[in-house]
């Protein structure tokens, strides 16, 4: 029985397949919308994929970032140096020779204007200490040179010289009453880092009259299993007055507000065209019922049953969408992977510079979305296959 | 006049020796009435019918526009349900079937022969013919046997390839028959077969039909409004208003 009923919705699907051609308009329509929605549904998810990939790709399992007790993020947390200092007898931390791998760092935000727009952007300026480049793993100075420790120079992230004027190495810039020289550009695996501007933590502590405070501190671990050690020494002892987490956890937190913000846009939106191209998908599949209304009731009368007849308009109905999710996700990877832009983080008030990241994960949930639309829109067409009154049906002159 | 003479001749050539198996009955309707709705009217379309068809017999249909043929024959060909009566064909009561096993009964015991061909235009003329054996056990080498036995019975073995836009309308009837009678039906219902079709083609497929019940035993029902495509038949039943006036 069910081989038979196989054979009969193999054999109707590749009637109505093969009728395609004869209803090519309306079912360009409904390729066209499903299409479009799937494009559209992957270019708003994969604005949303590469931000997180790029907050993701700053961090690592082995890092840990220290920021005062209660601090949310950089921007309202506070160190002193004695602070920094104390950090040297906790457990775990990786020394290079004798050289402990942590960075005391501080963070401003300065104004400059985006290359697309010339409007004026907030972007993060680092101060680093001479440690930070060996805590971040996939650091690299990939055009001219380090900052020089005492000088007003800058090294500029790969993404940040991309998206923002003043940036090539060479060039000056400045902020408020100090000029900075650009002297190198950096890469950082595509991450947050590669959004910012990085110089000495001394020369930024004194252009912003910070005395010789910080905000946070980046440590290597020697491994991730330390890590319960690390906050145990400092809950256990009131002076340090600061909360340990892992850079990976940091940036995740960070990130959810902005990824919750695009999928809050980008699901309403993708829903809203969802329906229309619903729509379509159904009259669509309406006229393909009604243009092969003798057909069907002709394969009634010889004994195909009404539940492979149904199934098999909507058959056609999925393979419609699929075939519309396929073109859309292509369009979509070719218009949209890669593409670069920058928005504010609003947990640093600073730009993030990103690529649109089209996944395979992506691509599958937009496939999905669209077998959804293709199956929502083939099932009342199928009910009405189904229900068609066959013996009117057969002297239909459609 | 050569149209005339082929169907004088069909007519003269039915054979005493071929007559119909008295007692044998096929299809047997019982007080059979139907009814239809309209708005909150009842309107009737059969009323009382009484018949009997023996196995073998070929029998035409014939009355006015809205008399009720073609339901008759939708009852026949168990596409339809009966408002009242008792309806046994081959044994079976089919009144009281469901809708699947209408579906499934018509698989196995009826073939329709329609008035515009009813072919699947994407599928070639042997792959029509197979379609009603796609619901049956047969294997794929049995249903090819099958097919080109049922086109050469209709002449149009050269034609398996061939599409429906690529025949003519009497070729597309003769695929249609062949597609009918493929599987071996106990009844074929045939509605207005002719009617799409100039009179000497319709007189070659009224030969072959006549032919498919003389030698091959084949129990036809035939609607039709041609008096002389009811010549063909054994049998003519009038119907007239929903009731049968003659026989």
């Amino acid at each position: 029985m069910t081989f038979n009923w196989l054979s009969q919705i193999f054999i109707i699907s590749l009637m109505n397949l093969r009728n395609i051609p004869q209803r090519w308009g309306t079912s360009s329509v409904a390729i066209f919308g499903v299409a479009c929605v799937v494009g559209v549904f992957i270019a708003v998810l994969s604005m949303a994929t590469g931000f997180q990939r790029t907050m993701s790709n700053a961090g690592s399992p082995n890092t840990v970032i220290i920021m005062r007790a209660g601090a949310t993020s950089e921007m309202s947390s506070g160190l002193s140096y004695e602070q920094t200092q104390w950090i040297s007898s906790l457990p775990g931390i990786e020394k290079n020779g004798e050289q402990l791998l942590s960075s005391a760092e501080l963070f401003v935000v300065v104004d400059i204007s985006k290359k697309t727009t010339n409007t004026s952007a907030n972007v993060s300026l680092r101060g680093v200490m001479p440690a930070a480049f060996a805590v971040r793993d996939k650091f690299n100075i990939v055009e001219g040179r380090n900052f020089e420790p005492g000088k007003n120079e800058l090294i500029v992230g790969r993404s940040a010289q991309k998206q923002f004027n003043n940036l090539a190495v060479g060039s000056s810039i400045k902020f408020g009453q100090t000029e900075w020289r650009v002297v190198g550009m950096f890469e950082s695996g595509g991450g947050l880092a590669e959004s910012e501007l990085w110089c000495d933590a001394k020369i930024l502590q004194a252009a912003y009259r910070r005395g010789n405070s910080f905000q946070t501190i980046r440590a290597k671990l020697i491994s991730p299993s330390v890590l319960a050690d690390l906050k145990a020494a400092v809950a256990a002892d009131p002076k340090f007055n600061v909360d340990v987490k892992l850079e990976t956890a940091y940036l995740s937190e960070q990130s959810a507000p902005m990824t919750k913000f695009i999928m809050g846009v980008g699901y309403p939106l993708a829903i809203l065209m969802a329906l229309g191209a619903i729509f379509g998908a159904i009259n669509t599949m309406y006229t393909s019922v009604s243009t092969r209304t003798r057909e069907i009731a002709t394969l009634r009368a010889l004994g195909f049953g009404a539940f492979p007849v149904a199934f098999s308009t909507l058959f056609e109905s999925l393979v419609l969408a699929f075939v519309g999710g396929a073109i859309g996700s292509v369009v979509a990877y070719f218009l949209f992977n890669g593409y670069t832009v920058s928005t504010l983080n609003f947990a640093s008030f600073s730009q993030v510079v990103f690529d649109f990241a089209v996944t395979p994960a992506l691509v599958k949930q937009g496939v999905i979305f669209a077998a959804a639309i293709g199956f929502i829109g083939g099932l009342f067409p199928a009910i009405r296959a189904a229900r068609l009154p066959v013996a009117t049906a057969l002297r239909d002159n459609g | 006049m050569s149209n005339s003479a082929t169907l004088e001749k069909s007519a003269k050539e039915v054979p005493a020796s071929n007559e119909v198996l008295a007692n044998d009955v096929l299809v047997s309707l019982t007080n059979i009435s139907k009814t239809y709705k309209k708005g909150k009217e009842l309107v009737p379309v059969l009323t009382d019918i009484n018949v009997k068809i023996q196995r073998g017999d070929f029998v035409a249909l014939m009355g006015p526009s809205g008399s009720g043929k073609t339901t008759l024959l939708n009852l026949l060909g168990g596409l339809d349900n009966p408002s009242a009566g008792e309806l046994i064909i081959a044994g079976q009561r089919i009144d009281k079937f469901s809708s699947s096993q209408l579906t499934k009964w018509r698989a196995q015991n009826v073939g329709f022969i329609f008035q515009f061909y009813n072919l699947m235009p994407v599928l070639s003329a042997e792959k029509n013919v197979e379609l009603p054996l796609l619901l049956t056990n047969l294997t794929s080498k049995e249903r090819k046997a099958h097919v080109a036995a049922a086109l050469d019975l209709v002449g149009l073995a050269d034609r398996a390839k061939h599409y429906p836009s690529e025949l003519s309308g009497g070729q597309e009837q003769r695929v249609a028959i062949a597609r009918a009678l493929v599987s071996d039906p106990n009844l074929l219902l045939c509605d207005e077969p002719t009617g799409d079709l100039d009179r000497a083609t319709a007189d070659e497929i009224l030969a072959l039909m006549q032919e498919l019940n003389q030698e091959q035993q084949k129990t036809i029902v035939m609607v039709t409004h041609d008096p002389r495509a009811a010549d063909h038949a054994r049998h003519t039943l009038h119907l007239d208003k929903g009731k049968l006036i003659q026989e």
